[in-house]
């Protein structure tokens, strides 16, 4: 990205108040801003999607073969870089709460909806010569988090992708159409108001199965990773 | 969706370890080799405290300065195939700490056609963090080629301590203390790498 242009119009701030946790784990310094090198055009996302073998079906539970309960949906679409190019061979991680809402995490704190023991709750694939990714999975049900009164996570998939250089590092989350958690979730207000859609799958006819699943559309665009923090979007309050 | 413009960043949230920094993958070359280092080090919010779910990713060269990737195609910097130079760990693994083993990377060329310093580069996320942020690990007993540093020389000079790691040999072993601070009097360096 270059210097002047349209920096921080994309990521979220470091500092965003109203989700709480920003508050003490966000630098005070600006960025230092420093010509990339070698060790930035370079990363590890084309030799580590290479070696990690995919597993593109969270549906199933492996060691029985038993279902895990819940909307069955598929979820593709393509990685992209900055100017609309396809990115192939990329590994695409995501993880995620199953049907109830239940992480199957140690950290995880109770709450009191059964958990799915069916459900892996985190996958893998990688991108074909056209940059798409397709994921099998159950659409994640909502689940109470500590940030404030009776706060609620929309339902989401947490997106990993290495991309191509160190600085396409990307970590996000996919949300799902017409959810009014979403209006109501500083995580996702934290996103500058025009690039929030960006984080919004898109359900799509064409990809859902007859008889067996729904589809869900979900683009990737990888790109400048590292841009310098915008102010504080103001018009949200918690 | 709208045209190409990028995917806008998200926090990692606190349940990353169901697929990232699996067991194992901080480990980024067995010991016995002579360039074979440890790095520990914690992740330290603004009260001082460590995190105790960061999730630390390295990316390095290998010992002849080669980069495992198809943009460094130096043929005089010989690349080892067993040797990928990424790594993932979490802040979980020891009290509250990260740690990797590895071998010390060799040097790397500057866009000025200058040596850099041998470094680590390290990716920070945590639940709390809404984007990642890009810092590098150098070396305390690399003091003659940090002081010509491509990148460390445009860091203010009384915050270059920051990402200088502390050496000490522990039972034979060499082992470089690196803490990440995102508040205070040291507040590590954070990097925007531009063209």
């Amino acid at each position: 990205m270059k210097p002047g242009g349209s920096r921080g119009l994309h990521h979220p701030p470091f500092r965003f108040p109203a989700y709480r946790s920003t508050v003490k784990r966000s630098p005070e310094h600006p960025l230092v801003r420093v010509p990339r090198t070698l060790s930035e055009v370079t990363g590890p996302g084309p030799m580590f999607s290479e070696r990690t073998p995919p597993e593109d079906d969270l549906t199933t539970n492996l060691a029985t073969g038993t279902p895990a309960i819940g909307e069955r949906s598929i979820v593709t679409g393509r990685v992209l870089d900055e100017h609309g190019a396809p990115v192939p061979g990329m590994l695409v991680e995501v993880w995620q709460a199953d049907a109830s809402g239940r992480y199957a995490h140690a950290r995880e704190k109770d709450f009191p909806a059964p958990r799915d023991p069916n459900f892996s709750g985190q996958g893998a694939c990688r991108t074909d010569a056209e940059g798409v990714y397709r994921f099998t999975t159950v659409k994640p049900g909502p689940y109470p988090w500590g940030n404030h009164d009776n706060a609620w996570r929309p339902s989401h998939i947490h997106f990993s992708v290495l991309g191509p250089s160190l600085l396409t590092r990307l970590v996000t989350q996919m949300y799902f159409p017409g959810d009014p958690l979403l209006a109501l979730d500083p995580i996702f207000a934290a996103v500058p108001e025009a690039a929030r859609p960006r984080l919004v799958a898109a359900y799509d006819h064409s990809v859902t199965r007859p008889n067996w699943a729904l589809g869900y559309r979900f683009d990737i665009v990888l790109a400048g990773a590292t841009e310098t923090p915008r102010e504080e979007p103001s018009a949200w309050k918690a | 969706m709208e045209g190409v413009k990028p995917t806008p960043s998200q926090t990692v949230g606190p349940y990353y370890g169901m697929r990232l920094a699996r067991p194992g993958e901080n480990v980024v070359a067995a010991g016995g080799e002579r360039a074979a280092i440890r790095v520990v080090g914690g992740v330290m919010d603004g009260d001082g405290a460590p995190i105790e779910d960061a999730l630390v990713e390295l990316w390095q060269a290998n010992p002849a300065g080669r980069y495992h990737h198809p943009a460094d195609a130096r043929a005089e910097a010989p690349l080892d195939a067993a040797f990928t130079g990424f790594g993932r760990a979490t802040t979980s693994l020891v009290e509250r700490h990260f740690w990797f083993d590895t071998v010390k990377p060799g040097r790397v060329p500057a866009p000025d056609g200058s040596l850099q310093a041998p470094h680590l580069s390290l990716v920070v996320q945590a639940r709390g963090m809404l984007r990642p942020v890009f810092t590098r690990l150098y070396f305390d007993d690399e003091a003659r080629a940090n002081a010509e540093d491509f990148v460390l020389t445009r860091v203010p000079e009384l915050r270059r301590r920051t990402l200088v790691a502390t050496s000490v040999s522990v039972e034979g072993r060499l082992v470089y203390r690196f803490d990440v601070r995102f508040q205070g009097p040291d507040e590590t360096v954070f990097f925007a790498f531009e063209e």
